[in-house]
C-alpha cells in the first residue's frame, strides 16, 4: 500500500486565539500537528503494519509546518514532503486541493490518500473531499472505522459517522479517506523515531516541482478577521438549605426566563 | 427571468433535517432583496413529498432528482447532479450537514468557484456576499468573500438563522429533472442508528456531563468490579445516567466534554468542543464540566448556559447565565424531580 497521509500545522487547541491588525496570534502556545490529523497519521501507519507498504507525510505550508511533519515522521512515516511556496501564502480551500492533488499525482501510484476530518484552524472540513473530486476518486469521509481493506482485490469499506449514525459504505481503491476522532488511538513517537526525523531530508516542493506552471487564483478572499463580542454574563449563582431547595429555585428561574 | 438563489434541502430517512428549512428561509429573504426566485434542490428516492413541503416553507420552484440511484446519499452522485443543476446559480445555499459540507465543497470543485461552511451571519456587499464565519471555533470570526466566480456556495451553521413557517397556501411549480450518474465509485451497505438520540446540533436545549460525572464518593462500584479504571467507568456511568435523565425531562440531547469521552465514559459523537461537536442551542446544561478553553469554543453561543459545578471558581460559571456551586449527584436528580413536576410529566 502506496499511502499518503495529508497533515497540517495548527495552533493547539488549548491557545489562546487573539487578532491585531489583521494578523492572528497565539500567544506562547506551540504549534502542533493539527490534532485530527494525528488520527489520519497513526490510521496511515495501521495499514502499513497490515499491509505493508510506506506511508509519505505531505503538508502545505510555512517552512515551520516542517515541525508538524517530523511529527508525522517520528510517529513512523516513512517519508515526509512539504509543499511551500511563496505564491500560496493566500491559497483558499479550492487552491490547496489542487495543490494538493497535483502533489499526490506527482508521488505517483498512490492507494490510499487520508486526511484528518478538518484542521482546527480554519476548520472548513472540505479538502479531504476537494482533493477526492479533482483526482475522480471516491471519498470516505468522516470515517469511524475502516472494517475492511483488500489491497489486491482494490476494494476498502468504512463506517462513517454522520449525523444519524453510522453508515456503511464500500469504495474501490485508490480512495480518499478523512477520519474522526476515536478510530484509533494515536501513539507517541519513540525516541528512535524522534532520533529518526531529527536527521531525516525532507523534499521541498514549489508549485512549479508539481507540475503546476501558473499557481491558481484563489475564488475567496477574508477581508476581515476579528473576535467576537464579548458578551458580558452575570451568573446569578441559586443558593439554598437543601439541593432541593436550589433546584426548585433553578427550576422557576428556568421557567420564568421561557426557555423551557 | 430564471432563479439565481438557490436551496439545498438536506434529509435523511424520509425527514427532512430542521436546519435545510432554515436554508430556504435565508434564500426566500435573499431573492427577495435581490428581485429573484428561490429554487430548491431536492435529490433523493421517493422524495416528491419533500419537493412539495420545499414549496411550503418558501421556494418558488423546486428541481427534484427522484431516482433509485439516490435511495442513499453518495458524495460523487449528489456532487454530480447538484453541480450540473446549479451551474446557473448566483448563489447556493445549504444547511451544514454530515453530508452537505462535503457536497458544498464537491460542488465548489466542479464549478471552480468558492465556498464558506459555517456561515453565521452575512451582508450584501456590491454584487458578493459577504459572509461571517467562525475559525478557531468560534475564537474568532472572518468575513469570506467570493467576489468573481459564481455560484458563491455557503452553507449555514445550524440554528444561526430562523426557521420559516410553513404555509401551505403557497404555490410553486416541481420540475423533475434528470440525474447525473458517472463512474459511480461507492456503495452504501447499510445504517447502524446513532447513539446519541436526540441530534446534538438540531438541539433546542443540551445536557452535558464532564469529567466531575465520575466523582460520587457516595458510590460503592458492585465487588465484581475490581479494576480501578472500570470501577471509575462504572461511576461515571451512575452519573451519565442522572444526567440522562434530566436530558429526557427536558426533550434535550445529551452531550459531554472532551474530558469524559477521553476517559472512556461516553462515545465520541456526544463530544461537544473545538474537537467535536460545535452546538448552539437555547438552553445549555453544563453538569461537572469546569470549563476547559476547548469546551468553551463548542458551546459558547448557546443562548443561555447554566453550570452546576462543586468549584464556584470554575471558568464555565463566566459564561453561566444560571449557576449553581454544588454537587451535581445531589442538585441534577433534584433539578429532574423539580422539572418534572413543574412541566407535568
Amino acid at each position: 500500500m502506496n499511502i499518503v497521509v495529508c497533515v497540517k500545522q495548527t495552533p493547539d487547541t488549548a491557545a489562546t486565539v487573539s487578532v491585531e491588525d489583521g494578523v492572528v496570534s497565539w500567544g506562547d502556545s506551540p504549534l502542533v500537528l493539527n490534532p485530527w490529523d494525528e488520527y489520519a497519521v497513526e490510521e496511515a501507519l495501521r495499514i502499513r503494519e497490515a499491509h505493508s507498504g510506506q506511508v509519505t507525510a505531505l503538508s502545505l505550508g510555512p517552512e515551520a509546518a516542517m515541525e508538524a511533519l517530523k511529527l508525522a515522521l517520528a510517529m513512523g512515516c516513512e517519508q515526509a514532503i512539504l509543499i511551500n511556496d511563496p505564491a500560496l501564502e493566500d491559497a483558499d480551500p479550492l487552491v490547496v486541493s489542487k495543490v494538493l492533488a497535483a502533489a499526490i499525482k506527482k508521488i505517483g501510484e498512490v492507494d490510499l490518500v487520508l486526511f484528518g476530518r478538518g484542521s482546527v484552524d480554519n476548520d472548513t472540513g472540505i479538502t479531504g473531499p476537494q482533493v477526492a473530486r479533482r483526482l475522480n476518486w471516491p471519498v470516505l469521509s468522516l470515517v469511524a472505522d475502516i472494517t475492511s481493506l483488500d489491497p489486491e482485490g482494490r476494494t476498502i469499506a468504512v463506517e462513517r459517522m454522520i449525523d444519524e449514525g453510522r453508515q456503511l459504505v464500500r469504495g474501490s481503491l485508490p480512495a480518499v479517506v478523512s477520519v474522526v476522532k476515536g478510530i484509533n488511538e494515536p501513539r507517541y513517537p519513540s525516541f528512535m523515531g524522534i532520533r529518526k526525523a531529527s536527521r531525516a531530508e525532507m523534499p521541498i516542493w514549489s508549485t512549479a516541482d508539481i507540475g503546476l506552471d501558473e499557481v491558481p487564483t484563489p475564488a475567496m478572499t477574508w477581508p476581515e478577521i476579528f473576535a467576537p463580542l464579548k458578551v458580558e454574563t452575570e451568573c446569578e449563582m441559586i443558593e439554598g438549605e437543601t439541593p432541593e431547595e436550589v433546584a426548585a429555585r433553578l427550576a422557576d428561574r428556568l421557567i420564568e426566563e421561557k426557555v423551557i | 427571468m430564471a432563479n439565481k438563489i438557490f436551496a439545498y434541502i438536506d434529509h435523511f430517512g424520509g425527514q427532512v433535517l430542521p436546519a435545510s428549512w432554515e436554508a430556504v428561509g435565508v434564500a426566500r429573504s435573499l431573492a427577495d432583496q435581490l428581485g429573484s426566485g428561490v429554487t430548491a434542490v431536492v435529490l433523493g428516492h421517493e422524495v416528491e413529498g419533500i419537493a412539495n413541503q420545499s414549496i411550503e416553507y418558501g421556494a418558488d420552484q423546486v428541481l427534484l432528482g427522484d431516482d433509485p440511484e439516490l435511495k442513499d446519499y453518495r458524495p460523487e452522485l449528489f456532487a454530480g447532479t447538484l453541480s450540473h443543476l446549479a451551474a446557473e446559480a448566483e448563489v447556493l445555499i445549504l444547511p451544514t450537514t454530515s453530508r452537505t459540507r462535503e457536497l458544498a465543497g464537491m460542488v465548489a470543485v466542479d464549478l471552480e468557484t468558492g465556498m464558506a461552511p459555517d456561515v453565521i451571519s452575512f451582508e450584501i456587499d456590491g454584487d458578493a456576499i459577504l459572509a461571517t464565519r467562525p475559525i478557531y471555533a468560534g475564537k474568532l470570526l472572518t468575513k469570506v468573500v467570493c467576489r468573481e466566480k459564481r455560484p458563491q456556495i455557503i452553507t449555514l451553521r445550524t440554528r444561526a438563522f430562523p426557521k420559516p413557517e410553513p404555509e401551505s397556501d403557497r404555490s410553486g411549480e416541481v420540475v423533475r429533472v434528470e440525474v447525473v450518474i458517472g463512474e459511480v465509485v461507492t456503495e452504501v451497505t447499510g445504517y447502524k442508528p446513532s447513539e446519541a438520540g436526540v441530534s446534538l446540533t438540531d438541539a433546542a436545549i443540551i445536557v452535558s456531563g464532564g469529567r466531575g460525572v465520575s466523582n460520587n464518593p457516595k458510590l460503592t462500584p458492585p465487588n465484581e468490579i475490581t479494576d480501578e479504571k472500570e470501577q471509575e467507568i462504572w461511576r461515571a456511568q451512575q452519573g451519565f445516567a442522572l444526567v440522562r435523565d434530566l436530558a429526557e425531562t427536558l426533550g434535550a440531547a445529551m452531550g459531554a466534554s472532551r474530558a469524559a469521552v477521553d476517559a472512556g465514559y461516553i462515545p465520541y459523537a456526544l463530544q461537544v468542543g473545538q474537537t467535536g461537536k460545535v452546538v448552539s442551542p437555547d438552553l445549555y446544561v453544563a453538569c461537572g464540566i469546569s470549563g476547559a478553553i476547548q469546551h468553551l469554543a463548542g458551546m459558547r453561543t448557546s443562548k443561555m448556559i447554566v453550570a452546576i459545578n462543586r468549584d464556584s471558581e470554575a471558568p464555565i460559571f463566566k459564561l453561566a447565565r444560571f449557576g449553581v456551586a454544588g454537587d451535581l449527584f445531589d442538585i441534577v436528580p433534584a433539578l429532574t424531580r423539580a422539572l418534572k413536576e413543574r412541566l407535568g410529566k
